[in-house]
């Protein structure tokens, strides 16, 4: 039987009332920050009645940040492209080598295998900053440095070995026999791959896929370190917003909207995904 | 066109290390002819599956040499070997409905779209399940699914089928109705079929051989009807039949007039000298020691015999099981009608030398049926 008393389902909804607002109000905060000037963001004691204005937005997409004593030329859209760019690009290499590496994990043990997967995992486990510093030398050697190319490969590093772990567990939910029921009915390796692996752990494949562009996408040192200012995604262009003459919050916080929008929707939309596919097994039942 | 369609030659299946890890499959060699059903009939765990498995080509023969058609095939990808198989778990493709998960085993461009709707709704109808065609597989029962399962593998046009254990979720009458409609259909095709069960009665109805396994060795590969009559060993004598074989161990001693053998509690079985053949006496005598075998419904109660104690005797509605003590051991008889015998009753019980079933206690291979010598 499964009746909630009302007693229950109000307790219920005050618990999740507080449990949103105690994660949703910095970003709500944010987000009426950034309809505001300084002014009225600094001013005591804070107030959330206020006159809008677009102001901050609107030299955000421009480039021209006006500052109280000059005015600064930044570079935030195209921060925010680079980002996107980086960010699919990466995920999509990422998903082109590490699915079917996944695959192969899971179901042709070899030698070894195991040990070359834990080895791809550990590469989380490496301080970004250790692998740096030989990392520049080598891309200024070989000419990578401050390229897209060099930053994508880079990227690897943070989302091949989460998509090779989480898809790899789907892969292996997946009962073999099903596999083999669609090899034996005279279909090859690659065609059983396609039309059966793939879809069937296509919830974890979006999963990992949204998961990666997201660490991708909040990627800070590596494009620090990598990459010049016309290659920088927002995570370093946001600290052009440090100037010697001053802080300013409003276009902080307009920055931060805008930077967290796509993943924001994303998120948003791809959140049966994100749950069933972190949670589910593929094959249940 | 050579009669044979399947032939093991000495295969061994090794999970693991060759001659370290488990050993699911002992030095198998068989051969299945064009049009026959097999059964592999063995309790679980004896490797059944494991040699379906091998013969699809799912896993890989550690040793010995499999050949369909004359072709040797223990090498080649599942693909390439035109064998169809139901699988244990079914294993249906769970994004696509039950007719998709029954057309998709027909090749496209082997056959009109029409074509496929007539063959599957021809074989889902045999096997009772039209009216699920349209469902998803998750939505179905276990016993619908493993027909489902069942109707991908037999509408294929395949060399050789391989069904593992196609009917174990069905209920009894339905079971009962499809095991005569699958054979039919197997048959009416002339389609090679080996059936995986450790159902004796599925085995008995669908094969035209059976091949007895346990723990990875085959002891016998013969027709149900010499499977029942001369059983090859003890395991196979006592596995094979319902209820199982009684056995006693006996020994033996021969005068000029009289066979006897003696079982243990004081129980001792006399036969006048020609009821044995000269052979089998001489071997008895040789042996000394043996295990006698009989079956229940072969066990004769008379005025005078080998005594007995009844300990249960059940009523099935058509037949009696009575269970008595005997020699020490335990008996099991059976009749036809319904006797009015009670716990504790004495009874008289006499085994005819032509229902013995004489085996070698230390290897348990068969030594004779029916008093006469095997071999
Ligand atoms: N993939 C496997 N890895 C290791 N051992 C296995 C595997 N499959 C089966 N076995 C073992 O092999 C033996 C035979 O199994 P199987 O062929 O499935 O028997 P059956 O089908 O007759 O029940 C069993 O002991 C089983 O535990
Ligand atoms: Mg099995």
């Amino acid at each position: 039987m499964q009746t909630t008393s009302t007693f229950e389902s109000v307790l219920r909804g005050m618990a999740i009332t507080v449990i949103i607002l105690f994660f949703m109000f910095p970003i709500f905060w944010i987000f009426l920050m950034s309809f505001q000037t300084n002014e009225t963001i600094l001013r005591v004691p804070p107030s959330p009645f206020f006159e809008p204005t677009l102001t901050n937005y609107r030299s955000l997409i421009s480039g021209r940040l006006e500052g109280s004593t000059a005015t600064l030329e930044i570079a935030f859209m195209s921060n925010l492209y680079n980002s996107l760019f980086l960010s699919v690009t990466s995920v999509t290499v990422g998903l082109l080598l590490g699915v079917p590496a996944a695959y192969a994990f899971a179901r042709l043990k070899f030698r070894g295998s195991e040990d070359i997967a834990f080895t791809l995992l550990s590469f989380r486990f490496a301080p970004p900053l250790l692998v740096l510093l030989p990392l520049t030398i080598y891309f200024q050697q070989i000419g990578l440095a401050d390229t897209y190319g060099g930053l994508i490969w880079v990227y690897q590093l943070i989302v091949l070995p989460l998509i090779l772990w989480i898809v790899r567990g789907y892969f292996e939910d997946i009962p073999a026999d099903i596999e083999y029921a669609y090899r034996i009915a005279g279909h090859g390796f690659w065609a059983t791959f396609r039309k059966i692996a793939l879809p069937l752990a296509g919830p974890g494949i979006a999963a990992a896929g949204l998961l990666a562009f997201i660490f991708a996408w909040n990627n800070f040192i590596f494009a620090l370190v990598l990459a010049s200012a016309d290659k920088q995604p927002v995570t370093v262009g946001a600290l052009a917003f440090i100037t010697a003459s001053g802080i300013n919050y409003g276009q902080i916080a307009a920055g931060i909207m805008l930077s967290i929008a796509p993943t924001f929707a994303l998120a948003l939309y791809a959140q049966r995904y994100l749950v069933e596919g972190l949670s589910l097994g593929a094959v249940k039942g | 066109m050579s009669d044979v369609m399947l032939n093991l030659d000495a295969v061994d299946k090794f999970y693991g290390p060759i001659d370290k890890g488990v050993h699911a499959v002992r030095n198998l060699s068989m051969t299945v002819t064009r049009g026959e059903i097999i059964a592999l009939l063995g309790s679980s765990g004896c490797g059944k599956t494991s040699t379906l498995r091998m013969v699809a080509g799912f896993e890989a023969v550690s040793r010995g040499r499999i050949s369909i058609g004359g072709r040797e095939i223990h090498t080649l990808p599942p693909v390439q070997r035109n064998v169809a198989m139901a699988f244990e778990g079914y294993s249906l493709y769970p994004t696509v409905t039950v007719r998709d998960n029954i057309a998709f085993a027909l090749k496209r461009g082997n056959f009109s779209a029409v074509d496929v709707a007539a063959k599957v709704d021809e074989v889902a109808e045999m096997l009772e399940i039209s009216a699920i065609l349209d469902k998803y597989p998750s939505s179905i029962s276990g016993g619908q699914q493993q027909r489902a399962s069942l109707a991908r593998a037999l509408i294929r046009d395949a060399d050789l089928y391989l069904l593992d254990e196609p009917m174990g979720q069905l209920e009894p009458q339905l079971r009962t109705l499809l095991r005569g409609r699958i054979k039919a259909y197997i048959k009416e095709r002339g389609l090679t079929a080996i059936l995986v069960t450790h159902d004796q009665t599925e085995a008995n109805a669908l094969a035209d051989r059976i091949a007895v396994m346990e723990d990875g060795e085959l002891q016998q590969f013969a027709s149900p009807e010499d499977i029942k009559k001369s059983p090859a060993n003890l395991f196979t004598g006592t596995f094979v039949g319902e209820p199982p074989m009684n056995v006693f161990p006996a020994r033996t001693s021969i005068s000029e007039t009289t066979v006897s053998l003696r079982l243990d509690g004081d129980v001792e079985l006399s036969y006048p000298v020609d009821a044995f053949s000269a052979e089998l006496r001489t071997r008895l005598t040789e042996m000394g020691e043996v295990v006698l075998g009989v079956r229940p419904y072969a066990v004769q109660r008379r005025e005078t015999g080998s005594p007995a104690t009844v300990v249960a005797n059940q009523w099935l509605g058509d037949q009696s099981h009575i269970a008595a003590n005997f020699a020490a051991g335990s008996l099991v008889l059976v009749e036809h009608d319904r006797t009015q015998l009670v716990e504790d009753q004495q009874i008289a019980v006499h085994l005819e030398p032509s229902d013995l079933h004489i085996f070698n206690p230390k290897t348990g291979m068969a030594i004779s049926h029916g008093a006469r010598l095997v071999g």
